[in-house]
């Protein structure tokens, strides 16, 4: 585990090498761990199953999405317009829903955008945090982290308010760009402000850096943001990475706030899209809806932050980890 | 002029004049400078927002309020009143509840069963498996809810068939109140791979020799599991009940996909799948009845509190912190 909790991109001098004697349960023999892997396989198919199953049902006819065939009866694109049915009506996700691809592009945006500001921000706050001594540090410090207890329930309606606001005043002044409900500025714009674990996971990674990196970089004529910009945020890249992938999930997951703020089908992101589609074409469940388009839309939905895993696995794992740590 | 300051022992009366004097380096208007972000985000998104919800769920703030049509008007404390005689607010706490309490000891022992599954064998196989049982997490909780529907439809999900073929008839999941959160429950523990994570790492923390030394002893698995393996990663045991709790309380996503109409207002919908969370929301933004609403998230947020205080005193002698009490 020490080398997996290592963080990357520091010098190996910087972090105190201890021998450390063996940690976790004995190894098992060959033979026995060769007994495992069938135990290991059935319950993988049990996991995989579900995402096997929407790729398959998605592929087929509206009438066979419930057959539960893995190898779909009959092969059909229900991404697109089509299929048209005799009269020429089509069956596809595009063809009944418009707005999917803007639902996508929406998700696609946000998402970046605001794992992007939450990182940046976040990074901002950590550094402050990690480098500087001040009065009140360890208590704004206690304050953040004290921010990750508080259900959203209670800060929800508050915040609808001030957005509510926000928009009235905004659509009185014709000059002024128009933010509010309706509008996604909601729905990124908190990210500017960062994040409490963020912020904690960051500063962690900052406090790993020599502190003669900085006294070098000042004699060199830094100052404070420069040495942030250039030696800071270069050294904490893994910390970064995680920071920016799993908001990017958090975005990417984001149900309520889309519900909340948006009413134009065309702002929608892909989760309140899904939502719509699934209470539009959903009736009747066995086969009566047009079934066939919301698995297209789950699988939409889904994939993305399947190969976003597939690529950043590392960090994800760290990042969980680092959670577990804290505790 | 540092260093004159370190010079002095601790505890003399400048103690107090140096922290003030900290005021007066750059350095620290130059730390503040970087807190700014989230000093302004905590005020306007956090602070400011509890305040003003804490007044509102005093208030009779609602639709002719937001449009400007009647002035709001303290009401004091008839919310709360109101709360403890609302039969859908006991109604929803008892299904979240309820939940909460399938969901959080299923998900952990699934979990715990996997991560120990995986140590056992070689590093190369486990990572490949940890892949695998790690991937639900990456479904987004819409997607979990409509797979709910569809995996557990009663009539032709693939649930109901795999033990129809095993000669047992399944449940109408979806539709029969008793198994409504059942199935939710079940699609939530296919996403435990964070969890699962956190106690591997926790797992691969403990040291070898204690194992040896029971095995020595003649220590059976299970007691090695339970005086070793248990104690040892309780703190990550601690953590993610604590952790898997406090979002139990709040589900929304999944449920919400599945059984609530987007725009409906609840006649038509299932009560057992009436989370507190839900109910909040239908009361904030579907009857606009914000003072209710605040009320109700104050009473989450204090519920919230005391089961993880209580959850912190009782588990206080069962976890065991290497390297001392914390």
């Amino acid at each position: 585990m020490s080398e997996a909790t290592q963080p990357a991109g520091i010098p190996a001098a910087a972090v105190p090498q201890v021998a450390q004697a063996p940690r976790g349960p004995v190894p098992l023999t060959w033979l026995k761990q060769a007994m495992l892997v069938p135990l290991l396989l059935v319950l993988s198919v049990l996991f995989l199953y579900p995402f096997i199953w929407l790729i398959s049902a998605s592929l087929k006819p509206q009438d066979e999405v419930f057959d539960n065939r893995i190898v779909p009866n009959t092969v059909q694109w229900n991404y697109g317009h089509g299929p048209y049915d005799a009269i020429g009506r089509p069956h596809g996700l595009i063809g009944l829903v418009p707005e999917a691809p803007h639902w996508l592009l929406n998700t696609f945006w946000i998402s970046s955008l605001g794992a992007a500001l939450v990182t940046f921000s976040s990074a901002l706050v950590a550094f402050g945090f990690a480098y500087f001594r001040f009065p009140f540090r360890n208590f704004l410090f206690a304050l953040v982290l004290a921010t990750m207890m508080l259900p959203g329930d209670v800060t929800m309606i508050p915040v609808y308010l001030i957005w509510n606001h926000d928009g009235l005043f905004t659509e009185q002044h014709s000059w002024l760009p128009h933010i509010g409900i309706n509008t996604q500025y909601p729905l990124w714009v908190p990210s500017m402000f960062g994040s409490a674990f963020y912020i904690f996971l960051i500063r962690q990674f900052f406090l790993g850096i020599p502190r003669e990196y900085f006294e070098a970089a000042r004699v060199d004529g830094d100052n404070y943001l420069t040495m942030f910009w250039r030696i800071a945020l270069p050294l904490a890249k893994p910390a970064l990475i995680v920071s920016f992938i799993f908001e990017l999930q958090a975005k990417w997951f984001d149900f309520k706030n889309p519900l909340i703020y948006l009413t134009d089908s065309n702002l929608f992101t892909l989760p309140l899209g899904l939502k719509t589609v699934l209470d539009r074409f959903g009736q009747g469940g066995g086969g009566e809806g047009e079934w066939q388009i919301i698995m297209a839309g789950t699988v939409l939905l889904t994939i993305p932050m399947v190969i976003l895993f597939a690529i950043f696995q590392r960090y994800f794992i760290r990042g969980i980890a680092t959670q577990g740590r804290k505790g | 002029m540092a260093s004159v300051a370190v010079n002095q022992a601790p505890g003399s009366p400048s103690r107090a004049r140096r922290w003030l004097s900290g005021f007066r380096k750059r350095e620290t208007w130059i730390a503040y400078l970087f807190l700014l972000p989230w000093f302004f985000g905590f005020l306007a998104l956090t602070a400011g927002p509890m305040v003003a919800s804490a007044y509102l769920s005093l208030t009779n703030y609602g639709v002719e309020q937001i449009a400007g049509f009647e002035p709001t008007k303290v009401v004091g404390l008839d919310h709360y009143h109101e709360l403890l005689h609302d039969p859908k607010i006991t109604l929803a706490l008892k299904n979240t509840l309820i939940f909460t309490v399938m969901l959080v000891p299923a998900k952990m022992l699934v979990a715990l069963g996997l991560a120990m599954l995986l140590l056992r064998v070689s590093r190369k196989l486990a990572g490949v498996f940890r892949t695998i049982f790690y991937l639900p997490e990456m479904a987004p909780k819409v997607a979990v809810g409509v797979l709910v529907l569809t995996l557990f439809n009663g009539q032709e999900g693939i649930v109901n068939r795999g033990l129809e073929a095993i000669g047992i008839q399944g449940p109408f999941w979806t539709t029969d109140p008793n198994w409504i959160k059942p199935s939710l429950v079940i699609m939530t523990v296919w996403a435990c791979g964070g969890t699962m994570v956190i106690y591997l790492a926790a797992l691969a923390g403990v040291p070898q020799h204690l194992y040896e030394a029971a095995a020595i002893d003649g220590a059976s698995a299970w007691r090695r599991f339970r005086d070793i393996t248990l104690p040892m990663i309780s703190p990550a045991l601690f953590f993610t009940f604590i952790i898997l709790t406090i979002a139990g309380f709040q589900t929304f996503d999944e449920a919400f996909t599945a059984f609530f109409g987007a725009g409906s207002t609840g006649a038509e919908d299932p009560d057992a799948a009436l989370f507190y969370s839900i109910y909040l929301f239908r009361q904030a933004f579907r009857f606009f009845d914000m003072g209710y609403a605040a009320a109700m998230a104050w009473l989450l947020f204090a519920i919230i509190i005391a089961v993880t205080l209580v959850q912190i005193l009782v588990s206080r002698r069962l976890v065991f912190y290497q390297g001392g009490q914390r």
